[in-house]
């Protein structure tokens, strides 16, 4: 039952000890600085919005390169084959890869918690919404994380998990964003399969059962396809 | 032990393994020889539940593969060709990594470590990256590795390969020192490794058992046919065969060359287990042909495995 923590925090070990992990982080922590600080004195507002506005784009490619390495190193050097003569079943192998790649994802987001804490000594910051945008950043990271699991469980070749990765991830962030470009009859579902979308209801403050329901179900069904992705080698 | 029955392994239309069907008893050291192709490693995967069989059963201990995965994969060690680990990690984090795996509880981790450090020789390498091992070494980490949960089945694939004279004789007697307890089933496709280590010795071809037995069974079912050569000056081919055909016991002769000054190779054939130096002999020197070589063929478990092998080519 609980044999997915070893592969988990085997996971956890090699992301921390190599310099993988300090290097993502610092890129992350730079990229979205940069761009929140650049625009947060002009707007002359204590609030988080502009932070939580830009992450779906760059976890969109963040975290595909996080969880690219995944499954593809393993099936390129072939240590795979050895982890599946050992006593453990596909979900312990998905499941703690996938939080190995949602840990990280807080990991990432964790430092970013002194924007928040700054901010509220210098004016009045409103937590809900901050509260609110830290959890929609989890569902999301875990969203895309899943995504990016079943891109590296696809291919040999790291590179590849990454582009597949992140495109995905450019699509559901982007798709809400091109509704002009859709029939009016099927305008609302293209709206409800936009991450942004619900990231965005979320970020607001309102925790709402349907986005819930959206970012469980992407997680699952990218996990569940990873699944059937790994039994397809057999 | 272990039974199987009727494995078939389908790489699309190609077949891997044809209906292979195996009995391995309790600590037998059974080797698995083939040419390269022949579906070895194929076997092996499909034993460790690596690979799913197109059609047929594996069981271990009454164990249903495909029902009881886990369970099995609890019972097997298994050391997979060219050792593919993780190749960052330190060679103690990889085995106590392993460890947790398979289950080995915390206050028996480090004993059993120390212990597997010992037997395999890995004490001054625990604190180097697995990348940074040469392949012997490496090989060495792999049988640690299947070796950890002190497993009643091990599956050595290859295990000597690409390792020089001494890291193969050490390896050997690893497996010999193993294999007095254990059920050992290891692919090779060194006939000599086989002799010396495997109590009974399967050949496949093609996917399919073409011999099954101790070496010395192998040795005697082929030695029905006996191979003798004989070089003979001032013969003629027709008389030789005529005169070698009239020995009782002889089945054919093979002219394998002829000169015009009359020097004659032949290859005389029996099929009887008798020894027919003495009567050849006999006829030959009631001829005034001369004799300079004559050799029976002894049988070596390469020119068996040769003659299983191509045979079906």
């Amino acid at each position: 039952m609980w044999q997915f923590t070893h592969i988990l925090k085997k996971e956890l070990k090699d992301y921390f000890i190599s310099p993988i992990a300090y290097i993502v982080i610092s890129i992350f922590l730079i990229i979205t600085g940069w761009f929140f600080f650049s625009t947060f004195f002009l707007y002359d507002q204590a609030n988080m919005r502009g932070f939580f506005s830009l992450l779906p784009i760059i976890f969109s490619f963040v975290i595909p390169a996080i969880t690219m390495r995944l499954f593809a190193e393993e099936l390129n050097i072939g240590s795979y084959e050895i982890l599946l003569t050992m006593p453990v079943t596909f979900s312990d192998i998905i499941l703690g890869k996938f939080a190995a790649g949602l840990i990280m994802t807080g990991a990432m987001l964790l430092p970013t918690l002194a924007y928040p804490i700054s901010i509220a000594f210098i004016g009045d910051l409103d937590w809900g919404p901050v509260i609110g945008g830290y959890l929609g950043a989890l569902l999301l990271g875990g969203a895309f994380s899943a995504i990016g699991v079943f891109a590296s469980s696809l291919t040999h070749n790291q590179i590849i998990a990454f582009i597949l990765g992140a495109a995905i991830c450019f699509m559901l962030t982007l798709i809400d964003k091109m509704l002009f470009f859709f029939p009016e009859s099927i305008l609302n579902i293209v709206e409800y399969l936009g991450a942004d979308f619900h990231f965005r209801n979320i970020a607001r403050g309102i925790i709402d059962s349907r986005d819930l329901v959206y970012f469980i179900s992407v997680m699952f069904i990218s996990l569940y396809s990873t699944y059937l992705a790994l039994l397809k080698k057999e | 032990m272990i039974h199987v029955e009727n494995l078939t392994k389908y790489y699309d239309s190609f077949c891997a393994v044809d209906q292979i069907n195996l009995e391995i008893n309790q600590g037998e050291i059974l080797g698995l020889l083939g040419p390269n192709g022949a579906g070895k490693t194929t076997t092996l995967k499909m034993l460790t539940g690596y690979f799913k069989p197109s059609t047929g059963t594996i069981r271990v201990n009454d164990y249903d593969i495909e029902t009881h995965p886990l369970r099995i994969k609890q019972m097997i060690g298994y050391l997979p060709e060219s050792s593919p680990f993780y190749k960052d990690m330190l060679v103690y984090d990889y085995l106590e990594y392993v460890s947790k795996i398979k289950g080995i509880k915390s206050s028996d981790r480090h004993p059993r470590l120390r212990y597997l450090a010992e037997l395999c020789g890995l004490n001054h390498i625990m604190h180097k990256a697995i990348g940074e091992l040469s392949k012997g070494l490496n090989q060495r980490v792999g049988l640690a590795h299947a070796m950890m949960n002190d497993p009643q089945i091990l599956i050595l694939d290859e295990p000597t390969q690409g390792l020089d004279p001494n890291q193969i004789v050490e390896i050997r007697h690893i497996i010999k020192k193993i294999g007095q307890e254990k059920t050992i089933i290891f692919s090779t496709h060194i006939l000599s490794e086989a002799e010396a280590t495997c109590d009974r010795i399967v050949i496949i071809n093609r996917g399919k058992i073409v011999a099954d037995g101790n070496t010395a069974d192998l040795k005697q079912s082929a030695d029905r046919k006996t191979i003798i050569r004989l070089c003979l000056l001032n013969a003629d081919a027709d008389s030789v065969k005529s005169a070698l055909t009239a020995i009782d016991g002889v089945e054919t002769v093979e002219t394998v060359s002829q000169t015009d000054d009359g020097v004659i190779k032949v290859k005389a054939y029996s099929n009887s287990s008798e020894d027919l130096r003495e009567k050849i002999y006999k006829t030959i020197k009631a001829t005034d042909w001369v004799l300079v070589e004559f050799l029976q063929e002894a049988k070596t478990l390469e020119t068996i495995f040769r003659d299983l092998t191509q045979q079906i080519n």
